[in-house]
């Protein structure tokens, strides 16, 4: 009895050091998972560690280097130890190999446990539509990036697969100079996959454009606020409910604000 | 020399399929594809992992029909070869743990047998229910965060990372820690086996009658505890613990073991003995 008492009071204790443990290898927001996958939490709830993608990606077709007639290495990386990313799970990094965004996307259709989803690939006529994937979305920082300078470099712009279209280039006076153009690039949200292309292209020492997961790159405006002169803009927020929050009137004097210490 | 026989069919087995699962990601073969958290045999029939699929399915996420499918196939298929065929015939860390018992016997750290108050044979059941409440807790397959299994696995198959240090860690613990101490106590996988596999049709069998009670068998056994009819009565081995791994069969050299199907009548007297 007492046995079982401490063997129960054990398990416990080994369940609780399991979770904590479980719980913190999980969080892992810097990592950009292959096209279609679910929200980070429900991806790392669904993926069952297979490796099919990985496999899918590495020997598909288009991989085979044309002058050794060799498979290069592929885009999907398997979680190892010391990747600081759930173990097991793919992901991929754009600066070693980005996504090449290919038509047939082969490595969703053989995910068995629908944590790459490939109905949310699939366009009006219900087939395979690569665009449509979100893996993250490009960042430019302008300060470390040369057109921003007044360099001319259009190097994101040209190797986005989704030339013109994800990243989209304005043209800008140089009042610096006084007499030239800035060529700037710009990541358009709606377009861009997060293919990693633009990052790996990018010829600054370390990228001025590089890829985040869409979480950590996004921000939201929430339903408070509402675009002026845009009725499409009131849709969006057509479900939005008010909250009623009650805040005591204050009890000091109008004027007595300019004499307070600040307090943080 | 002793025999060797199933042991070599064994390690053959092992490091056949493993190569088949490398061959799928290194060379695009087709015939044995993904891992075993799921994989498929030529591109169709789908295959999963028990234990891994009830850990998924117990955090609330509605798997695909494949992996449901393949988890069931895999059951089923156990549930007649016997459970812990896996263990013995396919899982790589039986190739790692089998080295660290051998390299226990001949650096002769086997003298004394230790009894662990708390580290039973039956802490992996414990294990495996609470692997399934953790899941369910964390939202994450538990044991697939930690499993040797599946890190060694991907290991041979992607490439192991700092994952190696976890293979060492076992075979560490297996050599100077805990006699048989993965396998035979902690593993929740094995364990989830041993429930598949308790009614299966092949099973090793006992002549009571050729055997000179020499106990190799029991020596080799890394779940000797099945081996408790050996000089005493011709019953098969019936417990699911048992990994059908054949080396009692090897090393007996008086033909007092070998495979056979599970004879229900064996199983009836027995009980009818103890009864009355």
């Amino acid at each position: 009895m007492a046995t079982t008492f401490q063997s129960v009071g054990l398990a416990a204790l080994g369940g609780m050091l399991w979770s904590g443990y479980t719980d913190s290898v999980k969080a892992s927001p810097l990592v950009l998972r292959p096209p279609g996958a679910l929200k980070e939490e429900d991806f790392l709830t669904a993926c069952i560690k297979c490796g099919l993608c990985a496999e899918a990606c590495v020997n598909r077709d288009t991989n085979i280097d044309k002058e050794t007639g060799l498979p290069r290495p592929g885009t999907l990386q398997m979680a190892k130890g010391g990747d600081s990313v759930l173990i097991g799970t793919p992901f991929f990094i754009p600066t070693e190999v980005p996504c090449y965004m290919c038509e047939d996307i082969p490595c969703v259709p053989v995910c068995p446990s629908g944590a790459l989803d490939m109905a949310s690939l699939l366009d009006e006529k219900e087939e395979l539509d690569i665009t449509k994937s979100k893996m993250g979305l490009a960042v430019v920082h302008k300060e470390s990036c040369i057109a921003f300078w007044g360099i001319q470099c259009d190097a994101c712009y040209r190797a986005c697969p989704l030339l013109d279209v994800a990243i989209t280039l304005e043209y800008q006076k140089n009042d610096r100079t006084g007499k030239h153009a800035f060529l700037l690039p710009v990541v358009q949200d709606n377009a861009c996959t997060g293919c990693g292309l633009c990052e790996i292209a990018c010829v600054t020492e370390k990228p001025a454009i590089f890829v985040l997961p869409n979480d950590v790159a996004k921000g939201k405006a929430g339903d408070h606020y509402v675009k002026g002169w845009d009725v499409k803009d009131q849709v969006r927020v057509g479900d939005a409910h008010s909250e009623t929050t009650t805040t005591d009137i204050s009890k000091r004097d109008a004027g007595d604000y300019l004499n307070m210490e600040v307090e943080y | 020399m002793k025999n060797s026989k199933y042991l070599l069919l064994r390690r053959t087995t092992q490091v056949g399929l493993m190569f088949l699962y490398f061959a799928a990601n290194a060379y695009g073969w087709k015939i044995l594809t993904g891992t075993f958290g799921a994989s498929y045999v030529f591109d169709t029939i789908p295959l999963a992992d028990p234990y891994t699929t009830l850990q998924v399915l117990a955090t609330g996420f509605v798997l695909g029909t494949d992996v449901l499918l393949g988890a069931a196939i895999i059951t089923m298929f156990y549930f007649v070869v016997g459970g812990r065929a896996f263990c013995a015939w396919v899982c790589p860390i039986n190739m790692v743990t089998d080295l660290a018992n051998w390299l226990r016997r001949k650096l002769n750290l086997d003298k004394k047998e230790v009894n662990y108050r708390f580290l039973k044979r039956s802490a992996r059941y414990w294990i495996l229910v609470l692997g399934l409440l953790v899941s369910a807790l964390v939202g994450v397959a538990a044991f697939e965060v930690v499993s040797p299994i599946t890190i060694m696995q991907r290991g041979l198959v992607f490439g192991f990372g700092m994952g190696f240090a976890v293979v060492l860690a076992i075979f560490l613990f297996d050599l100077f820690g805990v006699k048989n101490g993965w396998c035979g106590h902690l593993c929740p996988l094995g364990a989830a086996y041993s429930i598949i596999g308790s009614k299966s049709l092949v099973r090793v069998k006992h002549n009571h009658e050729a055997c000179t009670a020499c106990m190799d068998c029991k020596t080799v056994c890394p779940e000797n505890q099945v081996l408790h009819m050996i000089d005493k009565e011709s019953i098969s081995v019936t417990d699911g613990e048992c990994t059908n791994c054949g080396r009692c069969v090897d090393v007996c050299n008086d033909d007092a073991l070998g495979f056979g199907i599970r004879s229900f009548m064996d199983v009836s007297r027995t009980e009818s003995e103890t009864l009355g």
